[in-house]
């Protein structure tokens, strides 16, 4: 272990921020903000130094990695990795966090040092997640990431934030009670049949397990990342939280948190359960495909903005989940790319909601319209982010959407059917959004007419523009990031094993499109 | 010199788009909306160097050269498992006539709208809107793969929206501008999915690679049916064919030179282009040639009808577009690819030319539409009397007009067809026949008889930017058909044959028994048809066949129904249920704490009674 | 012998249960703290007797070690709740103890 370790450092400096940007509030009155905003840069910039990584071809699995021993009796230790994926969402995470962090600058007026540290402190919780490969260390980062996100929706969120909070908090606590049983139930199982007793993944991914054991542990993991993408049934949390989150809050909970769970399914659920996960596919992706449809519908219903945008989410994700258990890598690439673009065309939405109920004081589509004619160049940022979010070709939301069903197709063609009119479903509710809100006459809520609402500032709209850049880019050039993402996704496949058929040759019945790689690196990568 | 072109080849695409980054880009230097002389000069210059690259490249290699290909590859744009795919264009003389069509007809557009948008607050918007569109268009027209020609197929779509709901303080303009991208987008995603069919199949998603593995597959094999069958469904959504047509009519809202460019020049015939470009593919199945065949006979007829009871100028010359599309589309059903892609080209001059003409008859109106309100414009619109004629002529397909030579073509091609006579056929002659009559029906309530009532307002808005337009398409309209592209070595199709004369006679006589007879209803602009009440069957017509009221009724409104019940979410029921029931049996329980010790002491006592007791018993 | 002089065991037993009882219905009737008080101590002493009988019963000394806790235990129970009774007067005026119903569900 060298002295200084990059990913140990990433989360100290969140930690240590979210407590600085408290105190400096508390004794000095300001500060809490530039503090923020200096932690996070120093995060990007250490990640940054994963660079190189990025281009050389890369030989290992893990690029970095760090072990303390922590537990050692119960065989826990503190250890962290960052490998392709981890890397694509931590850099989604700071970005998503400075984004959050300059977009609502001015908002928060009420108890600023706390709001900070708290969202520090999510933040620092998610990195935890993102790179733990302890079991343990990873649903102790899974409880940190959650308490300080409660606090932001009931403290600082709009009317009816408590309920809200609540639903929030007893969705994801039973949900994490249902993943430490199964986390512990498999450590369990694997000491009794080795005689090792450890938490650690990369030991993990070896336990042998009956086939029926192996089902109920990845349905305990399953039922855990499902609440938090979140996947129907268990969605009925997010709409809520969403709305009545203050918009830094719905940034973080969107573009952030959401990927939590299907960065759990990736990798964990997939790889250490790999026969069980295969069994359960066709559900996975039924539930998928329903979440897709049944999110747009509702999108398509709402009446609150921030609700819409909030629905549409849970439609997006579906696709994140229909990709994953397709159990391919065109599928598995796509839900990765879906993972980033839905942070970034999300992440935007919510805070051109926000920008409007800050000026309009409403977000209620029925007492807005024609916003166009006031505030043009907000409305034209909202119609690209909307026209990104119905999956418009040339933006990052189009390419994901694509590839999970490419993918998802040579798994079961009926499903993928039926998961594509969610692309209808997305043109109905993102244009509904903007010809409710930004076309027609002009009309503001009663109580805002006096003032003349002003257009997005400078600040914000760098904000919003480098996020449509952006999105652009995965448009055009996604390669970078399917390039990062590849080993990682190819370990998890290993648990498919089918050779890959590439000819083109009709007289094969069906052709599959890119089975996930033969070989098995499971075994041989572990140190 | 091909390698030497090969690399221009991207501008011709990106030129349009760099206009659009600078027109939305313009406040920025200027930090207030720049002069309409400023966005005029990006917008239609942008198009203007497209055109001349355009040209540049279609005079020193394709002119003389059938079967020139130049083709450039820009970036690999995804390489995922066994999918790769290229940012690569690629041209033959099938796209450079789509080229010379969107490129030519898109400048002559665009110089029309700098002189009709005048005065328009939304002037540096709509070029911006414009050249997207033909930058998207163009990406379509040279994509080498379907997902490239994919992102350009959504990109005209998402413009067409922008365009259609351009003046957007009015939200009926909205509705007909979502209505218009929802219906296609159900087009569009039955294309991807036959994209996502085609590449599962054959594992590529190269445009030529496809047709030659389609050109080898088993005649009629069912997967390459249900792909060709799906691309139609895109096809007909772009191109407002049966029977996802409705929206058409209604994109007449946008902006009238908006709706010579996209919604008759060139973005309709998206759908055309893409089953011509496919072709072999659909060669392939029997059952998907035949589809695209009846389509188009049934639209052109539907739509056919329709346009000859329209009431609003834009209105008939949409459901024209229709019915004119749905000749392309029976021309491609039996083969005759050629002629489809050479009335394609016709039909963008004298369609362009028509509603050009028509906007300068709405502008000179004071935005009056109505059919009923005009008459007698011929003498006080001269000029634009002259170009509507020509575009009448055209479209009705008089002789010797560009678009008699393509829909002869067609015509005699779907008689051989069969080897004689036909349904498609005889469809086309009624077509014919009910084509000259809705053009001059609308030739003559317009210009001729007594002054209606809007007439007596007019004042003459054309100007230079708009009459260079005008006289540029009616020559085109006129002698266009002397322009036929060498497609020979893209489509290889038996030479057409010899049909009876009185085949050919009847092909000709038709659009003037068509005249003949608008002339003997409407010479003197006062309709038989308008002064009595409307018949049954002409409201239908009007209604465009009620197909509006079934989809209303069929899938609008139980879904809006469906979504309205569902609001809030019957999922959230069950959770809400299981907090209802905790919080009853909380407040079941929480009575029996009422605070009274003695309470307590009687309850605790009798506890302890029955713990006693039980004791003891058992 | 000593035993002989001292009543039987199941006399003892009932005088200590009869106590029980009286101070236990005492407990359930009356409302005045004070009264509930007298009638715990009553409870105590009875459980007392209790253990003392017992204790002579078997010969051990337990059961006087038990009485000499209970005592003290009865002691210093009466002192705080006499204190809290005090308090309660104070700021109540009353001393019934179905006032007292603050922690009511």
């Amino acid at each position: 272990m060298t002295p200084f370790s990059t990913l140990p450092a990433i989360i100290a400096i969140l930690f240590c921020g979210g407590i600085l940007a408290w105190l400096s509030e508390r004794y000095f009155n300001r500060g809490s903000r530039q503090i923020s905003l200096i932690s996070l840069s120093v995060a990007a910039a250490l990640l940054a130094t994963y660079w190189p990584h990025l281009t050389d071809s890369p030989t290992g699995v893990w690029w970095d990695s760090v072990q303390i021993n922590w537990i050692p009796r119960f065989g826990i230790s503190f250890s962290l990795a960052i490998d392709g994926l981890g890397f694509l969402m931590l850099a989604l995470t700071v970005l998503m966090g400075l984004f959050g962090l300059v977009v609502t600058w001015r908002d928060i007026r009420f108890r600023r040092g706390f709001f900070y540290f708290n969202y520090l402190w999510t933040l620092a919780g998610v990195v935890g997640v993102f790179t733990a490969i302890d079991l343990f260390l990873f649903f102790f980062f899974w409880e940190v990431m959650l308490l300080p996100m409660l606090f932001l929706i009931a403290v600082w969120g709009y009317e009816e934030r408590i309920p809200a909070a609540i639903k929030f908090f007893i969705f994801t606590q039973a949900s994490s009670l249902l993943m430490l049983l199964a986390i512990v139930t498999l450590v369990y199982l694997h000491y009794s049949a080795s005689g090792i007793l450890t938490f650690n993944y990369r030991e993990l991914l070896n336990a042998q397990l009956t086939p029926g054991n192996a089902y109920w542990l990845m349905l305990g993991f399953f039922i855990a990342f499902a609440v938090k993408l979140p996947a129907l049934p268990l969605h009925t949390w997010l709409p809520d939280a969403h709305t009545q989150a203050p918009t830094a809050g719905s940034i973080l909970l969107a573009a952030i948190l959401l990927k939590t769970g299907a960065y759990g399914l990736l990798r964990f659920t997939l790889p250490l359960f790999p026969e069980a996960s295969a069994a359960f596919a066709p559900v996975a992706m039924s539930i998928g495909a329903a979440s897709i449809i049944y999110g747009a519908l509702l999108a398509f219903a709402q009446q609150d903005m921030k609700r819409l945008v909030a629905y549409s989410s849970v439609s997006h994700m579906g696709f994140v989940l229909l990709g994953l258990y397709a159990m391919n890598t065109v599928a598995a690439q796509g839900a990765v790319m879906q993972m980033i673009a839905h942070g970034f065309s999300t992440a935007a939405l919510f805070s051109l909601v926000g920008a409007i109920q800050k000026r309009l004081n409403s977000r209620d589509m029925a007492q807005l319209g024609g916003l166009w004619s006031s505030l043009p160049k907000l409305s034209a940022t909202a119609l690209f982010f909307a026209v990104a979010s119905l999956g418009m070709p040339g933006l990052g939301n189009f390419i994901a959407e694509f590839l999970v069903l490419l993918g998802s197709f040579d798994s079961n063609h009926w499903i993928t059917a039926i998961a594509a009119t969610g692309l209808i479903g997305a043109a109905l509710y993102a244009l509904l959004m903007m010809q409710r809100v930004f076309f027609g006459g002009l009309r503001t809520p009663e109580d805002a007419q006096t003032r003349s609402p002003t257009d997005l500032k400078a600040r914000e709209f760098l904000a919003l523009i480098s996020l449509a850049a952006g999105l652009l880019l995965l448009g055009l050039r996604p390669q970078v990031v399917f390039d990062i993402a590849q080993p990682a996704i190819a370990r998890t496949g290993t648990l498919h094993k089918k050779a890959p058929t590439a000819t083109s040759q009709i007289s094969s019945p069906k052709l599959r499109l890119s089975a996930w790689p033969d070989t098995d690196h499971r075994r041989g990568n572990s140190p | 010199m091909q390698d030497f072109f090969a690399p221009f080849l991207a501008w011709i695409p990106l030129l349009p788009l760099l206009g659009f980054v600078l027109l939305i880009a313009l406040p920025l230097f200027h930090l207030r909306e720049p002069p309409e002389a400023v966005s005029a000069v990006v917008g239609v210059g942008s198009v203007c160097l497209s055109a001349l690259l355009t040209l540049l490249i279609m005079w020193t290699l394709f002119l003389n050269n059938p079967s020139a290909v130049l083709q450039v590859s820009l970036w690999q744009w995804l390489k995922v498992g066994a999918l790769q795919l290229g940012f690569d264009f690629y041209l033959d003389w099938l796209g450079m006539a789509m080229l010379l069509v969107v490129t030519g007809v898109g400048f002559l557009i665009h110089l029309y709208s700098a002189g009709y948008m005048h005065g328009d607050d939304g002037y540096r918007r709509y070029f911006a809107y414009l050249n997207l569109f033909v930058g998207a268009m163009l990406i379509l027209v040279m994509a080498d793969n379907l997902l490239l020609l994919y992102l350009g197929w959504e990109g005209v779509g998402l413009c067409s929206y922008l365009l259609i709901g351009f003046w957007y303080r009015n939200s009926a303009n909205g509705d007909a501008a979502r209505k218009a991208f929802i219906v296609t987008r159900i087009g569009d995603t039955a294309m991807l999915l036959g994209l996502i069919l085609l590449f599962s199949q054959f594992g590529t998603l190269s445009i030529r690679a496809l047709n030659t593995a389609a050109a080898s597959a088993p005649a009629n094999n069912l997967t390459v049916t249900l792909a060709a069958l799906l691309l139609l469904g895109g096809a007909v959504g772009k191109s407002a064919q049966l029977p996802l047509q409705t929206w058409l009519p209604d994109a007449m809202a946008g902006p009238t030179p908006v709706s010579a460019l996209i919604h008759a020049a060139t973005m309709v015939t998206a759908g055309v282009y893409l089953i011509a470009r496919m072709h072999p593919l659909f060669n392939a199945s029997e059952t998907a040639m035949s589809a695209v065949g009846i389509v188009g006979a049934l639209t052109l007829l539907l739509a056919g009808f329709s346009a000859m009871v329209q009431s609003d100028i834009k209105r008939v010359l949409a459901y024209s577009t229709i019915s004119q599309i749905g000749y392309m589309f029976l021309a491609l059903g039996v083969g005759a690819w050629t002629g489809a892609i050479f009335h394609l080209m016709t039909h963008a001059f004298f369609k362009a030319l028509l509603f050009l003409s028509a906007g300068s008859v709405i502008l000179s109106l004071h935005h009056e539409q109505s059919l009923f309100s005009m008459g007698g414009l011929r003498r006080k619109l001269p000029f634009t009397f002259g170009c509507f004629a020509i575009g009448c002529a055209s479209l009705a397909a008089l002789p010797f007009t560009a678009g008699f030579y393509s829909k002869d073509q067609i015509l005699l091609k779907a008689w051989e067809y069969q080897g004689g006579f036909n349904g498609i056929w005889f469809t086309g002659i009624l077509g014919a026949l009910i084509t000259g009559f809705y053009s001059f029906r609308l030739l003559f309530l317009v210009f001729f008889g007594n002054d209606g009532p809007a007439s007596a307002q007019c004042k003459d808005a054309n100007n230079g930017v708009m009459t260079l337009p005008l006289s540029v398409l009616a020559v085109l309209a006129l002698f266009g058909g002397l322009l036929t592209p060498p497609l020979q070595r893209v489509f290889t199709q038996a030479p057409a044959g010899h049909a009876p004369l009185w085949v050919e006679g009847v092909a000709i006589a038709a659009p003037i028994l068509g005249l003949a007879l608008a002339w003997l209803l409407f010479r003197h602009n006062t309709s038989p048809m308008e002064s009595r009440g409307k018949s049954a069957l002409e409201k239908l017509w009007f209604s465009g066949w009620g197909f509006d009221w079934l989809y209303h009724r069929l899938l609008v409104q139980p879904l809006t129904s469906l979504a309205r019940i569902n609001r809030n979410d019957i999922l959230n029921s069950i959770y809400n249920g299981t907090a209802f029931i905790c919080r009853q049996l909380h407040n079941l329980l929480s009575t029996s704490q009422n605070g009274l010790i003695r309470w307590y002491i009687a309850s605790f006592t009798c506890g302890a009674i029955i713990f006693l007791a039980l004791l003891v018993v058992l | 012998m000593p035993t002989e002089t001292l009543p039987d065991l199941l006399t003892g037993l009932t005088l200590s249960a009869i106590l029980f009882c009286l101070g236990l219905i005492g407990l359930l009737v009356r409302r005045n703290v004070i009264y509930l008080l007298m009638c715990v101590e009553i409870c105590t002493n009875a459980a007392a007797l209790a253990f003392v009988v017992a204790g002579a019963h078997w010969d051990s000394s337990d059961g006087q070690v038990m009485f000499i806790f209970i005592i003290t235990l009865a002691a210093a129970e009466v002192a705080i709740a006499l204190a809290l009774v005090l308090q309660f007067f104070r700021r109540r005026h009353t001393v019934d103890i179905d006032q007292l119903n603050g922690l009511r569900g």
